[in-house]
Parts: C-alpha cells; sequence; structure tokens
C-alpha cells in the first residue's frame, strides 16, 4: 500500500490567495495542481512537501484560447482541454499529435499543462512540444509577472527556474505564418513515457524554411531543443535532403543514457528518426496550409 | 481536516487526513467499495470514479481535493432497480471474469457515451486505454460499451443508431 506522508493542505481560491499561502509556507510547500506526477512521487518519499496548496479551485488558469494572433494556455488547463480544442488541432497540430500520446485519457482528464511543465521529468513530452514551439511562459509572483522562454524554463531534472513564492500562470505560443509542426515519439507500450521523441515546427516561405523549431526529450538535449538543427534549417532550402541532415545533427548533439527503456545507442538512432519524421509532417502541414 | 463530499447524489462529512487518498475515502470512510484499489500508481484504471463529470482515477486524488464537490462511484449506475447499459452489456457480452477492473471500465465507459453515445471500437479502446483487464483480452470488454450503445439507441430512438444488437459487434 502506497500512501503519501503526512502532509498539510490549504486550498487557493485565487491567484493572489495561492501566492500568499506560497509565501506563508516558503519552500517546503509544494503546488498541488493535477497531482498524477506529485502525488506518486508523494507516495514514494522522492517528494516530501510539508504543505499542499491545492489550485485546482482557480478556474482563473484554466483556459486555452488564441488572442492577438498566439495561443494562451491557461496553466491549470487539462491535458483534456488541449485535445479538445478545435484551433489547437487546426493551427498547433504538435500539440494534438503530442497529447494524444501522453499516459491516457483518463489521465488526460486531470494531468495539468502547467503541472507538467512544471514537473521537469527530462522525459516530458510538452517540455519538447513548447520547446519546438518556442513558447513563452508566464511566471507570476508577489512582484508581479514575468515571462521565461520555454527553453530558458528548466534547470536541470524537476527543476525549474519557478522560484519559492511564485506560480507558473500561462504558456503563450507565437503563431507562425506559413508554419506547420508535429510531434514523432517512440514508447514501448501506449501511454508509456517515451524512449525518445521529437517535435518539429516549420516556418516556410516558398521553397525556404524561414524559421524552424525542434524540440527533443528523453535524450538528455538541454533545454530539450536541438538547435544546431534549426541553424541547418534556418534559411536553407526545404528538402529531404537537408531535412534527414537536420536529423543527423540533432542525434548528433543529443546526448541519451542508458536505462531500462533502452540503450543510449536506440535512443539516439530514434532522436534522429523521429526528428525527420517530424520535420518531414511539420513541412507537410506548413504547404497544406499555404494552399 | 473536515470534508464535505456529495457522493452518489448523498452528503458526507468526515474527519480526514489531508494525505488520505480518494479511492481509500471511499472504500474505507464510507464503504463504498465498489470502487477497486489497484495498481495505486494511476496505471490500471480499476478505481476510476467521477468526479464532477470527469472520470479521475482516485488512487491518485486526495480526498481533500474532492471537498465540496460531487463523486459519483460505480454504487450509482444501477438506478431504480435497472442497470445501466453499460452494466447490461457487460452482462450479454461477458465483458468481466475476475471483475476487479470492471468498476472502473464501466465508470469510463458510462462517460465515453454520455459524451459520445455512437462511438466506433477504435473509440472505445481509445477511451478505455487507461484501464488493464489481464483477464479478457479487451475484445468482450469493447463489445459490452458498443452493445450499451446500441441498446440506448435502441430505447432512445432520438439518439444516434449504434451496431447491431448481437453483442458481435466490430470488435
Amino acid at each position: 500500500m502506497q500512501v503519501p506522508a503526512q502532509v498539510e493542505y490549504e486550498r487557493a481560491v485565487s491567484v493572489g490567495h495561492a501566492l500568499t499561502l506560497l509565501a506563508r509556507y516558503g519552500p517546503r510547500a509544494a503546488v498541488l495542481a493535477g497531482g498524477h506526477s506529485l502525488i506518486p512521487m508523494m507516495k514514494l518519499r522522492l517528494a516530501q512537501p510539508e504543505t499542499l496548496i491545492d489550485i485546482n479551485a482557480l478556474s482563473e488558469l484554466r483556459y486555452v484560447e488564441v488572442a492577438d494572433g498566439e495561443l494562451r494556455v491557461g496553466a491549470l488547463a487539462r491535458h483534456a482541454d488541449l485535445l479538445e480544442s478545435a484551433v489547437v488541432g487546426e493551427r498547433f497540430a504538435i500539440l494534438h499529435d503530442a497529447e494524444q500520446v501522453i499516459a491516457d485519457p483518463v489521465v488526460r482528464n486531470w494531468g495539468t499543462v502547467g503541472g507538467s511543465l512544471c514537473q521537469s521529468d527530462p522525459s516530458e513530452d510538452l517540455s519538447a512540444a513548447f520547446a519546438a514551439l518556442k513558447a513563452t511562459l508566464v511566471i507570476t509572483g508577489p512582484d508581479g509577472t514575468r515571462t521565461v522562454p520555454a527553453r530558458r524554463f528548466h534547470t536541470g531534472p524537476y527543476e525549474t527556474v519557478v522560484a519559492p513564492g511564485e506560480l507558473l500562470t500561462e504558456i503563450r505560443v507565437p503563431a507562425s505564418p506559413g508554419g506547420g509542426s508535429a510531434y514523432a515519439k517512440v514508447c514501448r507500450r501506449a501511454g508509456d513515457w517515451p524512449l525518445a521523441a521529437a517535435g518539429a515546427m516549420l516556418a516556410v516561405d516558398g521553397g525556404t524554411i524561414v524559421e524552424a523549431g525542434i524540440g527533443l526529450t528523453a535524450v538528455g538535449s538541454r533545454h530539450f531543443c536541438a538547435s544546431e538543427a534549426e541553424e541547418h534549417l534556418s534559411g536553407a532550402p526545404a528538402t529531404p535532403e537537408r531535412l534527414a541532415e537536420a536529423g543527423r545533427i540533432a542525434a548528433q548533439h543529443c546526448r541519451p543514457v542508458s536505462d531500462q527503456r533502452g540503450p543510449a545507442s536506440y535512443k539516439r538512432h530514434l532522436a534522429g528518426e523521429l526528428t525527420v519524421r517530424a520535420l518531414r509532417r511539420a513541412l507537410l502541414r506548413a504547404r497544406a496550409g499555404e494552399r | 481536516m473536515r470534508i464535505t463530499v456529495i457522493v452518489n447524489g448523498a452528503s458526507h462529512t468526515r474527519e480526514v487526513e489531508p494525505r488520505l487518498l480518494l479511492i481509500h475515502f471511499l472504500r474505507d470512510d464510507l464503504g463504498l467499495t465498489g470502487s477497486h484499489w489497484g495498481c495505486d500508481t494511476s496505471n490500471c484504471g480499476a478505481c476510476v470514479v467521477w468526479l464532477d463529470e470527469t472520470p479521475v482515477k482516485s488512487c491518485t486524488v486526495l480526498a481533500a481535493m474532492a471537498d465540496g464537490h460531487r463523486v459519483r462511484t460505480v454504487e450509482d449506475l444501477e438506478r431504480g432497480g435497472v442497470l445501466d447499459p453499460v452494466q447490461q452489456g457487460f452482462t450479454e457480452c461477458h465483458g468481466l471474469q475476475c471483475g476487479f477492473c470492471t468498476p472502473g471500465m464501466m465508470m469510463t465507459a458510462r462517460a465515453l457515451l454520455d459524451r459520445n453515445p455512437n462511438p466506433t471500437a477504435a473509440q472505445v479502446r481509445e477511451a478505455l486505454s487507461g484501464q488493464i483487464c489481464r483477464c479478457t483480452g479487451y475484445e468482450n470488454i469493447v463489445r459490452s460499451v458498443l452493445w450499451a450503445s446500441a441498446r440506448q439507441a435502441e430505447a432512445d430512438p432520438a439518439r444516434p443508431g449504434g451496431p447491431a444488437l448481437d453483442g458481435r459487434g466490430p470488435a
């Protein structure tokens, strides 16, 4: 039988109240959103907060909307909310690709987008997807809000730039005119963590790649992105050879480790192959959007 | 801490530890043992109940998080002595053997049919993909849910039609 250790519980009723509670309880408090990572970690004593600050009542943080051309996702949006959003499917297809292979539908009903990012698991799918999309994260603290690029958000396994006393409140994704995006993942069974996964975003103008974003997860890539491969694509012709070479570069620069999910050499192979698959699909979608 | 949860329409107020999991609150504090406590790791889905209208894995939700909310468990599927079509489907199509996964399967299936009264077999499989059954190989579970879909359509012609009622719909 697995049960968490003794813990205090507070329910926040507004963002302001949550910040007050975070200030009161300090670094030994943990924010409880969906809890589908935190509660299992508490059962295993990998996390042992003294106080849980439940933010599930903060309906003001649960939304998925497009405003001023950019996608805005409230930190408390459930995975299922992203999947149910038609505009996300049409304009940010990578997020639907990724969400369809995150855990299972019942877990997706309750797990949150913000919680997934703050968990900062080295194999998290959404971290790679938002890195590919070059998203910006909004963090709210006692002194107001600050924004951090998704690619600067994670400081290491299970660590982010969110300080004690702060709360991730929103994820913003810029619109990319002429853009397409996609996500490709290999896992051992449905809903499992990835052996490797890659997300890609390509904006094209005619036959030229105007902008490229590549996210990688579970393969030890710093900040969940493949900058060297992106540089190879930016401003380059959108040819199959170019995409294939970007895959080779992505594989070369990632740093997977062997574990129970598979050997490092296989994960490196997957990183390259999945990068190419995601790029190809992103390109197809970008071209479909041009028509 | 003191929590009040509306479970299957009845209000229950209890003094609980904040760390108490919802599944244990239902089973041990309220005696509602229909929901099964399985893997404890949110993988198997035997513990699925509804929190308000949403199926959740109650081994990974604190009872405290349900304070002030509604919970629906498998005990509430039967109404006025009449089994829910999903329960009838599992009976008709041999949708269970040992029965351990069944309450979670049925709560997820009920939620699916409320949102999508006429799912395809593939949609049923997707909806149930967070539930593990070690007996049936899933074939009869999928048939059971399709049977329930068809029975509902028959009972309420306004609803979209389901597959034939032979319990052997497309797997």
